[in-house]
């Protein structure tokens, strides 16, 4: 017997549907619900966990975060002026260097700013401590990312921009910087975002600097925790803490380019 | 910078431009002198804009020399900022800072490059906007504008850094032709008000009644020039004369393989009031 089109669509769709409720079935019935709930979902141990991962693991993250956010910004627009520049050194300078952090784990960095430097320099320190070493060791990997971002940002913004601004008598550098570079930040907030939530994520390589309670931030607080308690809970509540913070970041964001939208 | 009233606004000199291998401009002398307005016409490739931007030093002329109010642009130790200043420029596609409201478009370069205080930026700006009658898009962003308005509001930022000399390249090109004449209104003002005005048009009916000298360019070179009633009327020369009514009488085009069709000089007299987009 030969089906109508739409007698097939409906049977494709009703056996996809028929799939998926299987599929969750199976896993309901095959889970050992109590051991799961035993191992990740341990009341008592969430409760001792608060309030110390919000009032210091997740505040150092989000500090931790940010002074590399803030440096990878500063010095990716500063490598991104300098791949555009007129110099040819400084466009040298900023290509091998973006080449050679892009190539590099973020964590050699980190090893390197946290350790490299101090051997080499012992009378001198890093300044901000841990804080000031994760933010440079982050940053200078964030940083590379990010001066390609912010190139790309400014290269689209139409060339006609700028020569009004220097009809108007402005010189290239004040045209860059009110008109050119604004408009180019507003292209490329989506990407600078998610540069934002990988170095959240990042942020979590701050252990192997060796951090203290004070300056321990989610992804260490919730190990410890795992040692300290034998069970593993506290990795659950150390994934929510991170979703805390990258989920309003994204409302955020789309909140903003909306804003920015009308602008444009 | 002291501006000598004997000489001209705009004085160019055997001027050259290439791009690559491609002469665009072959040899141009060309004056625009202090009050006068000329509209520079010619079919498309035929190195206006580029002459337009040349006076601006948005392109580099490859030879020539040219001077603007007096101080030689081409001189390479030449203040370029400080030279623009005097000159306004408009554009084909408006060029408004799209992150900026209308205000601060016409505000930013007062403050950032005259070093004009807000107040008196902002008073300036108004008065322009009023003059380019948009008086109530002061606020708006330019996204939030027809072209027209884009255009009248990118034409009162360049007056309100007080400009002794304005360039147009091509203005009215970009827009829906229901939102030309409002434009073209603007800028017969400004001219009737003694601006100085270089304008790279296809508008005929404007350069027609507005320009004190039309100027027709071919091939990178100005193949004749003069008051727009000899130039569009009577023109001397048959590249002129094949371009005026390709522009003119764009129906007629098809007919100009048969000879007793062959076009005859439009008299300019006789061009609808209303024909300002012609092509």
């Amino acid at each position: 017997m030969k089906l109508r089109r739409r007698q097939r669509e409906r049977l494709s769709l009703g056996i996809q549907y028929l799939v998926f409720i299987a599929v969750i079935a199976a896993v309901l019935f095959a889970a050992d619900w109590d051991r799961l709930a035993d191992a990740f979902f341990r009341v008592d141990i969430i409760k001792s966990m608060f309030p110390t991962i919000i009032t210091v693991a997740l505040r150092n993250t989000i500090l931790y975060t940010l002074g590399a956010f803030a440096f990878g910004l500063v010095f990716g627009t500063i490598l991104a002026l300098m791949r555009l520049s007129r110099v040819a050194p400084y466009r040298w300078v900023a290509t091998a260097y973006i080449e050679l952090f892009r190539g590099l784990p973020a964590l050699l960095v980190l090893f390197l700013v946290g350790y490299g430097i101090p051997i080499a320099f012992p009378e001198r320190q890093i300044p901000g401590g841990v804080f000031g070493s994760i933010a440079i060791g982050l940053g200078l990997t964030a940083a590379a990312y990010m001066a390609e971002t912010i190139r790309a940002g400014i290269q689209a913004v139409p060339k006609g921009q700028m020569e009004a601004a220097r009809t108007l008598g402005m010189s290239h550098f004040t045209a860059m910087r009110t008109i050119v570079i604004p408009q180019a930040f507003r292209i490329v907030i989506p990407p600078l975002t998610n540069e934002l939530i990988l170095l959240t994520k990042d942020s979590s390589l701050a252990y192997v600097l060796g951090v203290t309670a004070q300056t321990i931030e989610i992804t260490k607080f919730g190990r410890d925790m795992l040692n300290d308690r034998v069970n593993a809970t506290p990795l659950l509540v150390a994934g929510l803490a991170y979703l805390v913070i990258t989920l309003p970041l994204s409302q955020v964001v789309r909140r903003l380019e909306l804003r920015y939208a009308k602008a444009r | 910078m002291t501006t000598t009233p004997s000489r001209p606004a705009v004085e160019i000199r055997d001027l050259h431009k290439s791009f690559g291998p491609l002469e665009v401009l072959r040899g141009i002398d060309f004056e625009v002198a202090q009050g006068e307005v000329v509209c520079v016409i010619g079919p498309s490739g035929s190195g206006k804009s580029t002459l337009l931007r040349c006076v601006d030093l948005l392109e580099e002329p490859t030879a020539g020399r040219i001077w603007v109010n007096g101080v030689e642009m081409t001189d390479p130790d030449v203040e370029v900022d400080a030279v623009r200043r005097g000159i306004g420029m408009v554009f084909q596609s408006f060029n408004l800072f799209p992150h900026l409201t209308v205000l601060n478009n016409l505000t930013i370069a007062q403050r950032r490059v005259l070093r004009r205080g807000r107040a008196e930026a902002e008073r300036i700006a108004r008065a322009n906007l009023e003059r380019v009658g948009l008086t109530d898009k002061a606020d708006a962003f330019p996204a939030q504008l027809s072209g027209g308005q884009q255009q009248r509001a990118a034409i009162a930022r360049s007056l309100s850094m007080e400009p002794k000399l304005m360039l147009f390249d091509e203005p009215t090109s970009a827009l829906d032709p229901e939102l030309v004449g409002d434009v073209l209104t603007v800028m017969r003002k400004l001219a009737e008000e003694g601006m100085t005005m270089m304008v790279v048009t296809h508008e005929m009916a404007f350069a027609r009644d507005v320009a004190d000298r039309v100027v027709f360019m071919d091939g990178g070179v100005v193949v004749e020039q003069g008051p727009p009633q000899e130039v569009l009327g009577a023109p001397k020369h048959e590249r002129t004369r094949a371009f005026l009514s390709r522009v003119l009488d764009p129906t007629r085009v098809a007919q100009l393989g048969q000879p007793d069709q062959a076009p005859e000089p439009p008299a300019a007299s006789g061009l609808p009031a209303d024909d300002r987009r012609a092509v």
